[in-house]
């Protein structure tokens, strides 16, 4: 899977997670870009995303993702 | 909606709650609303997003009331303002073996394991009764999933200092308390999780990630549960099955393989398959659920089928058998009206998925599982919850003999030309008295499911219909029926507020299964009487339509009531004077 085509499927995740079809997420996204993006719906996404992708990422990886890009490089790393 | 019914995509629930939720309360239909808390020993936010979309699905909009994280104890052993404001039907109080708070250590003595069993026993006893006697409604409480980790392995299920010894025990509690106490509900994490798979479920990355004590991935199962017991309480059920026979009964085509050739019975594997079925669903009927055929076949070979000497089900365990050619939606249809009931209070099971398909789009509402192969249809009717017990009256008990008196009496009406002369053939006799406490529960239900025939579709928890019947401010009746069929019980109530010289009508309600009886007239006899006995001179009426209660628009016209207003939306009042009232009833015995 290339680059782009995992940012595409993400780009999926995110829209249905916070249920808004506006979203495009690129490497350097935060959860401060999107509004609805706290805590309680980031446990969402990290499933969403590992289900999407058929995944697991480990504690250490989800408490130090600092922007979509580093998530991406876990996911390319996995898949 | 079908992505909500059992065997559901756990995951694409968990990933879009949001638009799921959305189309749910866009879809026009409508709901009860119900106030639901939430008492917390962890996480609980998708917990409770997830249940508002299954109790959505089920005809009920909830609202929550949510206890911040873990504080499931403090806000229900105390007092608790906000919570009392909020005055909850229904309480959830979602703990797991991690709120445990002192699990016995291996040195302890016997005296020492069975006072920390004590002290946890205590600690949520005060819990239960603090909520109790607080807020008066309906409590689910989890038991507790078997412990992630056995110390001394195997051991740990008998030694009393082992974890699963020590939560068995708990559980054990927890159950007499359920068995002892009316309104109390387990929510059975034990099974649940154990179903599951508890490596899974209890997975600590979850708990130590985000607090939650239970995997995310698994909170679809769980609060597909939660959701079941509250429609369950709040008479959301669904009444029965109706059923295809060729390879969903037996396996083989009666009408082409011949009675001789069906697989049935414990010669080879695949008739065992279906034995086993039959067997479930003959047990199904021991807690009321009805069975019914709706099948593409000739009437004598259906019957033929069922009366294969290795058939489970015989044909006199059915309701109503339709066996012909006609499309299977038109005849499920029929099914439901010839019982009364609304086709989405019946569940269609064929092994056909284009049947399937006609009748979930013909009949808005109506599921019909996706049974899988065989050997997978008892599991995926069984865990889709549709007849999740939380009671179990002797009405229920009784369901399937009154159903099938329902369908003598049909045969009687039919041998009648003047229908006088029916009801009068009948012998019904009535007894319509003011509420008496082993009624109370029979009654509750009654308000939370009767929707066709209900004036104003008022809700009431048991609690709320035993401080009316005791109240002098209401005036409260009754109505019970048997004929020479059969006793059918309560099937008639009514509840009015007295003040001064007058009685509104709060509620008033008959089961659909004594239609056409008179058994409202006896019932309006009866509450008139009640009324001038008061001292009452008014009774006023009130119908307030809903999609469902249409059939009693004039219902008050029809009992001598003169209307006065009726707004923009259809909400009607109206009154009757007590004086000069003259009995309707003429074909029922009151005694």
């Amino acid at each position: 899977m290339s680059r782009e085509e995992l940012f595409e499927k993400l780009n999926e995740v995110f829209r249905d997670v916070f249920d808004d079809d506006e979203i495009t997420v690129c490497d350097a996204t935060t959860a401060d870009d999107i509004e609805d993006w706290d805590s309680l719906e980031h446990i969402n996404l990290i499933v969403a995303v590992e289900t999407a992708f058929g995944i697991k990422f480990n504690m250490g990886e989800v408490n130090n993702f600092r922007n979509v890009g580093e998530m991406a490089d876990i996911i390319l790393s996995r898949i | 909606m079908k992505e909500l019914n059992y065997p559901f995509d756990a995951g694409y629930i968990l990933k879009k709650k949001k638009s799921i939720k959305r189309e749910l309360l866009s879809d026009g239909s409508e709901r009860i609303k119900k106030k639901i808390a939430i008492l917390g020993g962890y996480t609980t936010s998708d917990i409770k997003l997830i249940t508002e979309l299954f109790l959505l699905d089920n005809g009920i909009e909830p609202e929550f009331y949510e206890s911040e994280y873990n504080a499931f104890y403090r806000d229900g052993a105390f007092d608790n303002p906000e919570l009392a404001a909020f005055a909850p039907d229904v309480i959830y109080v979602c703990t797991s073996n991690r709120n445990i708070t002192d699990y016995p250590s291996v040195s302890d003595s016997a005296e020492d394991t069975d006072r920390l069993l004590t002290n946890e026993k205590e600690k949520f006893t005060t819990l239960w009764e603090s909520l109790s006697s607080r807020y008066h409604c309906p409590i689910i409480q989890n038991n507790f999933e078997k412990p992630l980790c056995r110390l001394m392995g195997n051991r740990d299920a008998w030694d009393i200092h082992g974890k699963v010894n020590f939560l068995t025990r708990l559980n054990l509690f927890f159950a007499d308390y359920a068995a002892t106490h009316d309104n109390f509900y387990l929510c059975d994490i034990d099974y649940i999780s154990a179903d599951y798979g508890l490596k899974e479920w209890s997975d600590p990355f979850y708990y130590h990630m985000y607090k939650y004590a239970v995997n995310v991935n698994a909170i679809p199962y769980l609060a597909f549960n939660v959701a079941n017991i509250i429609k369950s309480i709040f008479g959301k059920n669904k009444k029965g099955l109706v059923l295809d026979l060729d390879n969903t009964l037996w396996g083989g085509i009666v009408g082409d393989d011949g009675v001789e050739n069906l697989a049935i019975g414990p010669e080879e594997s695949e008739g065992q398959v279906f034995t086993e079925f039959q067997r479930y669903l003959k047990e199904q009927t021991s807690i009321g659920v009805i069975l019914n055929v709706d099948s593409k076949n000739d009437e004598e070979n259906a019957v033929a089928g069922l009366k294969h000497p290795d058939s489970v089900l015989s044909p006199e365990d059915f309701i109503v058998l339709k066996a012909n050619w006609e499309p299977k939606d038109l005849n499920f249809k029929e099914i439901a009206s010839t019982l009364d009931l609304l086709p989405e209070s019946l569940v269609f099971v064929d092994d056909n998925p284009a049947e399937r398909h006609i009748v979930r789009e013909q009949l808005k509402g109506v599921i019909a599982p996706e049974i899988g192969n065989p050997s997978e249809y008892i599991l995926n009717i069984d865990r889709g919850g549709y007849f999740e017990t939380t009671s179990l009256s002797a009405d229920d008990l009784a369901r399937n003999g009154m159903y099938k008196s329902n369908a003598g009496r049909k045969a009687l009406e039919a041998s009648f030309t003047d229908y006088r002369d029916y009801l009068l053939s009948l012998e019904m006799k009535g007894t319509l008295k003011p509420f008496e406490d082993m009624y109370i529960a029979r009654i509750a239900q009654l308000s939370n499911k009767s929707n066709q025939f209900n004036l104003t579709t008022k809700r009431y928890t048991p609690e709320e219909i035993a401080a009316r019947a005791q109240s002098d401010e209401y005036i409260t009746l009754y109505g019970k029926l048997e004929d020479r069929f059969g006793d059918n019980g309560v099937v008639s109530v009514a509840i009015g507020h007295v003040s001064g010289d007058e009685c509104d009508i709060e509620l008033w309600l008959m089961s659909c299964r004594v239609l056409k009886r008179d058994m409202e007239f006896a019932m309006t006899d009866a509450f008139v009487k009640m009324c001038a006995k008061r001292g009452i001179r008014t009774i006023r009426g009130h119908y307030y339509p809903t999609k469902k209660n249409g059939m009693v628009r004039n219902f008050f016209s029809d009992m001598g009531y003169t209307l006065v207003s009726e707004d923009e939306n259809g909400n009607r009042e109206y009154v009757l004077m007590t004086e000069g009232y003259v009995n309707r009833n003429s074909v029922i015995e009151v005694n």
